[in-house]
């Protein structure tokens, strides 16, 4: 299948420079499709499709009685990064989290950013994702944000920007391995000469980073994973971490406080656990902390927690730094606790609390993208330029109602890759979402998750918006594979 | 293991069991209508009376016609005993535990319930009755297979055995009943063709002919009871579950055979010593209807106190919760 008629359209492209000549580290891929034809490109398709279906790479969608499942829609074109530059991404995603984490210990302790005002104290404060039952304590090792998926985009100059720190429970990791799983299968010799750096030991890595936070006394700590149960959409991943690390998957009804500790309920009585990677929100992780109503939490976990006797990955409370008003400090942020420029920008960004930005905002909200400060999953937001008359109207109220709650960004033309649709090949827009692992050190997993805009032109690429996903490639020695 | 997991692990199976024992007492009576000239209207009736669902029955479907009873005891989605919300909860409990039982088991499971939903809709299930209620019984058998095979024999594996085995254990002794009382009392037919006809049909539809054969040679409704209620070989014989269903209890919690530490062990242990010491005949002399539906009643203490000893877990003292 050749690339003669694909078309960059002026956007960046992941895999071919404007001239239409592969990227460092791409050729061996190109080469390989060019050599198929379409009937086996497509047959590889759906082999892959098969694959994901058999290893119950699946998502339930509810709604209707039929509780049937569906694969996370899946190209075969994987989207390569060459070694060099990832080795940038890397370390700017390193000194993120250091600073970010930082921030987060030093805003519910000392709070010296605010007296030195660097950030305006009503700013935090005012938060939703700033939970008071957290002021004065520190979790083991003073480490707030163990799990990390922080989103980056590439804008039509090539340059990766930050466009959202994913702090809470990002999810979509095992979508990563279960991509790489498929696709060794399906471009075995290409994968093996292009040098990718593994992924693999991401479930090892993880296991690391809770066992560090066992308190010190425990030998052999009990570590579970904490689901919301079979009904949460990323249920899937929650068990299969939970299988990959040979630990427990438990729900809040499984997990009981008695004489300071939290114990699950087993066949043969209570048992202690010590370490808890909870993939539940804050919200709804104690109903006697925070909402009562919260069916899913642990009465009584956040006393326990706070008296050191069970640890939490990710620490309640590290919401604050991901609050998306709290984004546009970052930069000052990394400044001040590393006394570095940050090595991977920001996307600009207007804060509508201020009122010269809000002016700004509100004189063009059809170019703008605007956010909502604790949305998530594409929710919440006004893309400017593919939006109405009346939902533009619809935001300038919200925003005049709230100002705190609203940020605005430049609309990105996102890069794009190729990407199989209707059984052609088609440039559509992706963004990357590496994951960042925080326990002894800082870890970052080369490559992460390429999500892919299927409809033709979208810039979204939420799953729950119809967005799929790709194999990322970090790709090592790419001058050596071009010759 | 977590409670939740052991409850979802041993009612995953007990489902599936109970989905294929329905098809299995459906099959039974297609297997007689095609041996017997029964008066019509009169064979279906015992099927729904002894679900104990009657008044649920007559009220949506009135009459007890084959196609009535069929769709009631298969695909009726508000009744909990139909094949189809058996298997959609044995699904469900799947769901919650596949980082406990093997993909295999998982992806069999699926494709039961997919093709009992698909059944429906294509009409394959009316159209041809004995071949959609076979391929019932086969899912069944590859599940139990899978089981086996592919699933580590731990403490997980044995719930999921002891979940089987007293299901199984109920609904074989439900069988026997009301066939018991469907064919006994028809004296005209006893010692006729038609008599060994029926009695090979009940053993066919639990799968036990090929088996008692080897046993006895020739079919008499006391040794087909007698079979199926005490055979210690045959795997789908009342005592074989009991004491399968013991063996696993006691591999769950580590008491020696021989004794008991909780009341589950009594009460099942208790069981299984009174089927050793009991014979057909006192059987017999008891009053079959009688007999059975005294085992059901223990077979049901026994799930009760499964459920209790290892399931309802109950703190001690939760207001401590609240205190430091």
């Amino acid at each position: 299948m050749n690339f003669s008629n694909y078309q960059t359209d002026g956007f960046f492209d992941e895999l071919f420079y404007e001239n239409g000549s592969p990227r460092p580290g791409a050729q061996l891929l190109i080469q390989k499709i060019e050599s198929l034809s379409r009937e086996s490109l497509m047959t590889k398709q759906q082999a892959a499709e098969v694959m994901l279906l058999q290893m119950g790479i699946t998502f339930a969608v509810y709604g209707n009685d039929e509780g049937s499942e569906k694969i996370f829609p899946f190209d075969v074109l994987p989207r390569i990064v060459d070694g060099s530059e990832w080795t940038q991404i890397e370390a700017g995603l390193k000194q993120r989290i250091f600073a970010l984490n930082a921030f987060i210990e030093d805003i519910y302790n000392k709070k010296q950013i605010l007296k030195d005002r660097i950030i305006p104290e009503e700013l935090i404060l005012s938060s939703k994702a700033y939970r008071q039952e957290c002021i004065g304590f520190s979790p083991p090792h003073k480490i707030w944000c163990h799990v990390t998926g922080t989103d980056l985009i590439r804008d039509r100059d090539g340059k990766f920007y930050v466009l959202e720190d994913n702090l809470r429970c990002p999810s979509g990791v095992s979508y990563v391995l279960e991509n790489r799983q498929v696709l060794k299968r399906t471009f075995p010799q290409v994968f093996e000469a292009s040098k990718v750096r593994p992924v693999d030991d991401y479930p090892n890595r993880l296991l690391e980073t809770l066992e560090h936070l066992a308190p010190q006394n425990v030998l052999s700590p009990r570590i579970g994973v904490l689901t919301p149960g079979i009904y949460n959409s990323a249920y899937f991943e929650h068990s299969f971490l939970a299988r990959q690390m040979g630990v427990e998957l438990v729900q809040g009804q499984d997990l009981v406080v008695q004489n300071g500790f939290v114990h699950m309920l087993t066949t043969k009585g209570l048992q202690r656990i010590d370490v808890l990677y909870r993939r539940i929100d804050d919200d709804f992780i104690d109903p006697l902390a925070f909402r009562p109503d919260s069916m899913l939490g642990v009465p009584g976990l956040m006393e326990v927690y706070k008296a050191g006797k069970i640890a939490m990955a990710n620490a309640p409370g590290t919401g604050i730094a991901d609050d998306k008003v709290i984004y546009a400090y970052v930069p000052e942020i990394i400044k001040y606790y590393t006394g570095e420029e940050p090595i991977l920008p920001n996307v600009p960004t207007y804060i509508c609390s201020d009122p010269k930005d809000q002016a700004y905002v509100l004189a063009n909200l059809d170019k703008l993208v605007v956010k909502a400060a604790n949305e998530s999953g594409g929710y919440g937001m006004l893309i400017g330029p593919h939006s109405t008359r009346e939902e533009q109207s619809i935001f300038a109220g919200l925003i005049r109602e709230n100002p705190r709650n609203y940020m605005a960004q430049p609309t990105i033309d996102l890069s794009r890759a190729p990407t199989i649709v209707d059984g052609a090949i088609a440039g559509r827009h992706v963004d990357l979402r590496p994951y960042i692992l925080y326990g002894k050190e800082i870890y970052v997993v080369p490559g992460g998750l390429t999500r892919v805009a299927l409809r033709k032109g979208s810039l979204v690429v939420n799953s729950s918006q119809g967005g799929g996903s790709k194999d990322t490639w970090v790709v090592d020695g790419a001058s050596e594979a071009g010759s | 293991m977590l409670s939740r997991v052991a409850n979802s692990v041993y009612w995953m199976c007990r489902y599936i069991e109970r989905a294929e024992n329905v098809a299995r007492f459906i099959s039974v009576n297609l297997n007689l209508l095609l041996d017997l000239p029964l008066e019509e209207g009169h064979q279906w009736q015992p099927l729904i009376s002894i679900t104990g669902d009657r008044a649920q029955f007559e009220e949506k479907y009135g009459s007890c016609t084959q196609e009535n009873v069929i769709k009631f005891l298969t695909f009726d989605k508000d009744y909990p005993n139909s094949i189809i919300s058996c298997l959609q909860n044995a699904r469900e409990s799947a769901r919650s535990v596949r980082e406990i039982i093997s993909s295999e088991m998982w992806e069999q499971l699926n494709r039961f319930y997919i093709e009992v939903k698909e059944a429906e809709e294509s009409g394959f299930a009316q159209n041809d009755p004995h071949k959609f209620f076979l391929m019932i019984k086969m899912r069944g058998h590859m599940f139990t297979g899978l089981l086996y095979s592919t699933m580590s024999h731990g403490e997980a594996w044995h719930f999921a055995k002891m979940g089987l085995m007293l299901e199984r254990a109920d609904k074989i002794s439900r069988i026997l009943d009301v066939k018991y009382f469907m064919l006994l009392p028809k004296a005209e037919f006893v010692g006729a063709p038609y008599d060994n006809l029926q009695w090979a049909a009940v053993l066919k539809s639990v799968s036990a002919h090929d088996m008692y054969r080897k046993i006895f040679h020739r079919i008499s409704p006391k040794q087909v009871a007698d079979f199926l209620i005490f055979d210690t070989e045959f795997p789908r014989s009342i005592r074989h579950c009991i004491s399968d269903a013991l063996f696993s209890l006691h591999k769950i919690t580590g008491t020696p055979q021989g004794s008991a530490r909780n009341r589950a062990e009594k009460i099942l242990g208790r069981l299984q010593a009174d089927m050793d010491y009991t014979d057909i005949d006192e059987v017999l002399e008891f009053g079959m209807h009688d007999y059975l539906d005294a085992l059901q009643v223990r077979l049901n203490q026994v799930g009760d106190e499964i459920s209790t000893t290892f399931f309802k877990l109950v703190p001690l003292n939760s207001e401590l919760t609240n205190q430091q």
